[in-house]
């Protein structure tokens, strides 16, 4: 079953087409990531699913209804501008946050204290944001997003800002988070996490749907049969690596046996991250 | 109600910063010296200031035994000579003296204190009347003139503007001064909250746009709950700021004025009888004063009150919501400017023909400048307590709560485009079309 559902959803600005017919399907608990250049209308269709701004034509369903002013309760948002009141003591304005999002204050306030523990954050309830290092806020503001247990999450840029510690620790609460029942959406541009995390990618270009799947059938589609092959020639040369292109593997092997005894073989599947510049820029030639 | 939780933040942030506090209990302070301070500074000029004596070397002899000591002066005459009299002086025998030089013809109308120190500004002042009585006096009898009979002649005019109203029953005293002064200080006020609150309303749009907290916030909230909660909060900031102000400023004037014997707290207030009755060349302090309590109990003071309420709602809505528009438009308060001035200029206006609108409170300036509602606040306030007939009122406030309504409607679309654009500081042009989105 999806868990969110957007049917050809267009947005213009003035002239300027931000978001062009489209259309995404995640289904429940799965992880969907949301790709694409600067200025490629990612913001523009997140601010729709946060009824910031309204889409033109189109709609968005979630959990089989149509999307109403409610569903904010089900939603956490973690925007890729954030920011929080720099003169607020830190667990006072996560309390504010969790209450906007319609939790009452004293199961907000003891949610909190157990993620500021988790997160190692516990210290510095009383301390005024200012006084938070970014690593520290950048903490705060994940916590205020997944604080009213979502449904639906969507997470912008979630790793920016954060050292390679903190980014192992985020990804295994978002995993841990989708395996406890949430649904993800997910926009990023890096593209290793994208690999790591996605079930299933979408990449838009100038508003138009440009690739659509799930992270493994999509490798393959963008296969170009290339193999990654090791072997002991039988001259006793030692190992010797190639990387060969072909679309017999079965013949390559074969004559690759002749010549020594072979150690390993391994189809090069393109990365997320070439598929994505090969069909940016080719996309926008 | 989220907006209840907005209210809440934008109040107890406010409420609780150092500055509030200091400005909150610091001003009364302030205030309270301001009333205290002239009963103090009187009370210790009259109880520190020894008694002087002054000797009187009068060469004309028309003033002899006629000045009357003082609590600041006693009078001494002498028949000396002015130089050895000043010798005296010199030598701490007397703190001053006076010389009157005699004069063949005339009346002396001119004199001279000679002393080492200065000579307190009453003993001058009380040395002039006398001898202006004195002086007066002699001439009247040289013309023949019995000076009974000018006492007797001696007349107070008393002329009351009556303000009638079309029924019957509506007959009151008006006192154009007081009337005036309570108008500019009512404008004055309006004007300065407006302002004041209006641009904390500004600089908390700006902050949350910089912080970009502000993403985050309206992905829980629709941007209008926040500008309206951003907006109420900082109103009963405002009125809780006004209220701290009276309970402490009384609290902290009946407290000094504990330490003052009473008469003293209102000896100001004496002086100032004094001189009115003196400017109007009567004796009769009592028939005076009666008549400024009559005045002052004329005015309706719970009309003005509710005006004052409705108005300064109206007005700092009104107001805010475009403050707010503009904090959304920018980027930062140095791009507020070109935006805000000439939103400023509306209240302005008001505010320099005020002297013309108080003056005149029936003209046709005055009718249009209370019921526009850009100016109304302001223009109504400097009218009000002249009394405005209830229909203008009603129509003034319903046109200022509709602008108000269109206003904030308005201002909420800036607010709701503006707040997500970065970047680049739009023209006046480009708002307009967020209207239309």
């Amino acid at each position: 079953m999806n868990y969110l559902e957007i049917n050809n959803v267009s947005k213009t600005y003035g002239t300027k087409k931000v978001l062009d017919d489209i259309s995404i399907k995640v289904p429940e608990k799965s992880i969907f990531g949301l790709l694409g250049p600067n200025g490629a209308g990612k913001t523009t269709l997140i601010r729709i699913l946060n009824q910031i701004t309204m889409p033109d034509t189109g709609q968005v369903m979630v959990d089989g209804h149509p999307l109403n002013p409610d569903d904010i309760y089900n939603i956490g948002y973690l925007p890729e501008e954030r920011g929080l009141y720099k003169k607020m003591k830190v667990g006072e304005q996560a309390i504010y946050l969790a209450r906007l999002k319609g939790m009452d204050r004293k199961e907000a306030e003891k949610r909190l204290r157990h993620w500021f523990m988790k997160f190692g954050i516990a210290g510095w309830w009383d301390k005024k944001v200012e006084e938070l290092s970014k690593g520290m806020q950048q903490k705060v503001q994940f916590i205020v997003t997944v604080i009213h247990e979502p449904k639906l999450l969507i997470f912008d840029e979630p790793f920016s800002g954060f050292d390679p510690i903190n980014v192992n620790l985020l990804k295994h609460e978002i995993l841990e988070l989708r395996d406890k029942g949430a649904t993800i959406l997910f926009s990023t541009h890096n593209m290793a996490s994208v690999e790591e995390l996605c079930d299933n990618i979408m990449l838009i270009n100038k508003g138009e749907k440009i690739l659509e799947g799930g992270v493994h059938d999509i490798k393959q589609r963008f296969k170009n049969h290339t193999y990654d092959v090791v072997y002991k020639p039988f001259d006793g040369t030692g190992e010797t690596r190639l990387t060969i292109s072909s679309t017999q593997p079965n013949e390559l092997i074969s004559d690759i046996i002749k010549k020594g005894e072979l150690v390993s073989f391994n189809e090069i599947l393109p990365s997320i991250n070439d598929i994505f510049i090969d069909l940016v820029s080719s996309s926008n030639q | 109600m989220k907006i209840g939780i907005i209210i809440q933040r934008e109040y107890l942030t406010r409420v609780r910063k150092r500055s509030f506090l200091i400005i909150t209990f610091l001003a009364p302070i302030f205030f309270a010296a301001l009333m205290v301070l002239p009963a103090i500074l009187m009370e210790h000029s009259e109880s520190f200031s020894e008694k002087k004596t002054i000797a009187v070397c009068d060469e004309s002899t028309l003033f002899l035994w006629r000045f009357d000591d003082t609590d600041n002066a006693t009078f001494v005459y002498i028949d000396d000579d002015i130089e050895d009299a000043k010798d005296k002086v010199r030598q701490g025998l007397y703190d001053g003296v006076l010389h009157i030089p005699g004069t063949m013809l005339n009346l002396p109308v001119n004199a001279e204190i000679y002393s080492t120190k200065q000579i307190h500004t009453a003993v001058t002042a009380h040395i002039r009347s006398t001898m202006k009585q004195v002086i007066e006096h002699h001439k009247l009898i040289a013309s023949g003139i019995d000076p009974d009979v000018v006492k007797a002649s001696a007349t107070t005019i008393n002329i009351q503007t009556i303000k009638m109203s079309d029924k019957d029953d509506g007959e009151q005293k008006s006192f154009g001064e007081f009337e005036f002064f309570l108008g500019l200080i009512l404008a004055m006020i309006i004007y300065m909250v407006i302002f004041v609150f209006g641009g904390q309303v500004m600089r908390g749009v700006i902050e949350e746009k910089t912080s970009r907290i502000i993403e985050v916030i309206v992905s829980s909230v629709k941007p209008f709950e926040l500008m309206i909660g951003k907006i109420t909060g900082i109103a009963l900031v405002g009125l809780t700021q006004f209220l701290l102000w009276a309970v402490l400023t009384l609290t902290i004037t009946s407290v000094a004025s504990a330490f003052l014997p009473a008469q003293d707290m209102f000896s100001t207030g004496t002086v100032m009888s004094e001189q009115i009755t003196e400017m109007a060349g009567s004796t009769d302090d009592d028939a005076l004063l009666t008549e400024v309590f009559e005045v002052i109990n004329s005015i309706n003071f719970k009309d003005i009150l509710w005006c004052f309420l409705l108005y300064f709602i109206g007005g700092y809505f009104l107001y805010s919501a475009m403050f707010a528009a503009i904090g959304a438009a920018v980027d930062n308060e140095t791009d507020t400017q070109q935006f805000s001035t000439p939103i400023s200029l509306l209240l302005v206006i008001p505010m320099l023909c005020s002297t013309l609108i108080a003056n005149a409170p029936d003209s046709s300036l005055a009718l249009w400048m209370s019921l526009i509602p850009f100016t109304s606040p302001v223009g109504m306030m400097l009218r009000i307590p002249f009394g405005v007939p209830y229909w203008q009122i009603a129509l003034s406030v319903t046109l200022l709560f509709i602008t108000f309504i269109i206003f904030t409607w308005i201002a909420s679309k800036v607010y709701r485009t503006g707040i997500l654009m970065y970047g680049k500081k739009p023209s006046w042009k480009e708002i307009c079309k967020w209207i239309k989105y």
